[in-house]
């Protein structure tokens, strides 16, 4: 729109301020929640202010038994669990796919189509779809409460591979020629040349598979019993069920809080990256 | 420095051959052009020569070694791409010095290697850029400086100059010829340009539909074509061709316009 007249400004104006209060409210109300303590959060109504409790909520949470009256892991350990699966989950398929894109891009194989349609078909059977084979599949590795149990099937990736694919068919004949040229190997190519050239499209895709990863809370809570293997995701949900008294809204919001901060945090760091790539034009 | 052979070159896509029976010895030294009209084979017959492509049959000899099964790396060959094909990523030092890194050369004798390069092409305040920070002609330099640094037997270009704006393609030219003459490197050169091929070409290749109509200096080329498509190739402005029959009326050749005047011309 180019248009520049006072009333449609106002319009637009207050449709994203409709839209800001949408999206950042519940989050104030997160916040506010985890200033007060347990009696204030039990009350109507429900405060709208921050509280002076921050302090004693955030160490009760992330170094208490969370919950009083729960057996549950302290949320700092949650908090790893999940980092260590986000993390897990954002490698393995960022690693997974780039070299089985490299693969069907650069190297003639037999059944190389065949090859690259069944990771296209994949892309019909996410977790949800092969619960119950992957879980025994899993259960016969011995991989139940483990940190590979929780990744491992996460981590096949067609829509990465794919987008790869599409990255690596960009890059000029000429560069791998060149590089042919000056020695390089298969391997040497794919470090020296096509990594650093898709870097922003990984960084990209890494934001992305980060916040995949770290909102898993179905296949965590299939495959964990230990309570020292919740993650954090998922143990907001049984907080919310643990609870034969009213939930402990104060203790709940504060761990909502925390499992904010490192998607936050990743999206953040890695803007100027992913900026980077949806203006960058050289390749 | 080396001298090159092709002897019965033979190239074929699936079915369709695309370079038929391609003869021809470079000597030591020398600069070789290879014309032709565009899609005619002569990135093909380089890119074999290079490695790039394999050879469906005949024979490729590089100074004394057969190098139809050798990797372009082993070929001891340096190329210069039409679009460059510099790597983005790297500075223009690095560019360079890629390929003699993953030779294992010591450091200084790269870097001694990178300025002598960047002394001749006269690139030497841009080696801490990147190449997207470089305007064509600059990035041609440092395409150039690439295959320089590489000390190779035999230099490979691919119309590497028609990326280029008009007067800076005379003046690059001129250019490639005195560094080849200075470094004294056998080289190929591709090109569709025939005024670039007559003044660049110690000797030059034609090449149509795959086949080669004549290898020779400029001078025989132009003085005695060995086919009408060399004749009309060749030469700015082009040559004239005056339609003819050839008769066997016991007295020799005779032309005859299309009015069908005979013109006389007998021997
Ligand atoms: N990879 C390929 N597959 C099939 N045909 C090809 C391939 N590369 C080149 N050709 C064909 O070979 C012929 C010569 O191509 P090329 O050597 O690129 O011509 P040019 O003289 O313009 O450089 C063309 O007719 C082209 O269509
Ligand atoms: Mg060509």
């Amino acid at each position: 729109m180019v248009e520049d007249r006072p009333l449609t400004s106002i319009l637009t104006h207050f449709v994203l301020i409709l839209g800001v209060i949408a999206i950042a409210l519940p989050i104030w109300i997160t916040f506010v929640a985890a200033t007060h303590d347990e009696l204030r959060m039990n009350q109507v109504p429900l405060p709208l202010w921050p509280g002076t409790h921050l302090l004693d909520n955030l160490t009760q949470t992330l170094f208490g038994a969370g919950l009083s009256g729960s057996q549950g892991a302290p949320v700092w350990l949650m908090l790893l669990n999940s980092l260590a699966m986000a993390m897990m989950i954002s490698f393995g398929k960022i690693a997974i796919s780039l070299l089985s894109a490299f693969a069907i891009v650069y190297f003639r194989f037999p059944f190389r189509m065949t090859c690259f349609w069944m990771i296209f078909i994949t892309l019909m059977l996410p977790v949800e779809v092969r619960i119950l084979p992957t879980f025994e599949v899993v259960a016969n590795l011995g991989m139940l409460n483990s940190y590979w149990g929780l990744s491992i099937p996460l981590i096949a990736s067609a829509t990465a591979t794919f987008m790869f694919r599409q990255v690596f068919l960009t890059v000029p004949d000429e560069m791998l020629e060149s590089a042919r040229i000056d020695g390089a190997g298969p391997m040497r190519f794919f470090f020296d040349i096509l990594l650093p050239l898709s870097r922003t499209n990984i960084a990209a895709l890494f934001v992305i598979l980060f916040i995949f990863g770290w909102t898993q809370s179905f296949w965590p809570l299939l495959i964990t019993t230990d309570t020292s293997m919740t993650t954090i995701v998922m143990s907001i949900k049984q907080m919310l069920e643990a609870a034969e008294q009213s939930p402990q809204w104060n203790i709940i919001m504060t761990t909502a809080l925390l499992a904010r901060i490192p998607p936050i945090f990743v999206v953040i760091s890695m803007q100027k990256l992913f900026v980077q790539g949806l203006t960058e034009t050289d390749k | 420095m080396a001298e090159i052979k092709l002897t019965d070159l033979t190239k074929s896509y699936g079915s369709t051959e695309v370079l038929h029976h391609v003869e021809g010895d470079i000597n030591d030294g020398e600069f070789i052009v290879i014309v032709g009209p565009s899609g005619c084979g002569k990135s093909t017959l380089l890119r074999m020569v290079a490695g790039l492509e394999t050879v469906t049959s005949g024979e490729i000899r590089i100074g004394d070694r057969r190098v139809n099964e050798l990797e372009p790396s082993a070929r001891d060959i340096a190329m210069v791409f039409q679009n460059y094909a510099l790597y983005p990523h790297m500075s223009v030092r690095e560019n360079m010095a890629y390929g003699l890194k993953i030779r294992k050369l010591s450091k200084a004798e790269i870097n001694k290697r990178v300025e002598e390069a960047a002394e001749i092409l006269e690139i030497g305040q841009y080696l801490d850029r990147k190449p997207r920070q470089l305007s064509g002609g600059q990035r041609q330099r440092v395409a150039m400086g690439r295959a320089i640094v590489r000390d190779p037997q035999v230099f490979l270009f691919d119309e590497p100059l028609s990326n280029l704006d008009a007067k800076l393609r005379v003046q690059m030219r001129l250019e490639i010829r005195k560094l080849q003459q200075r470094l004294g490197v056998t080289s190929i050169y591709v090109t569709h340009d025939q005024v670039e091929a007559m003044t660049l070409g110690d000797r030059l290749m034609v090449l149509n539909g795959g086949y080669v109509e004549q290898f020779g200096t400029p001078i025989e080329l132009y003085d005695r074509p060995a086919s009408v498509f060399v004749a009309g190739f060749l030469g700015s402005p082009a040559m004239n061709f005056i339609p003819a029959i050839v008769e066997a009326d016991g007295v020799g050749f005779a032309r005859r316009h299309k009015t069908g005047r005979r013109t006389g011309a007998s021997g």
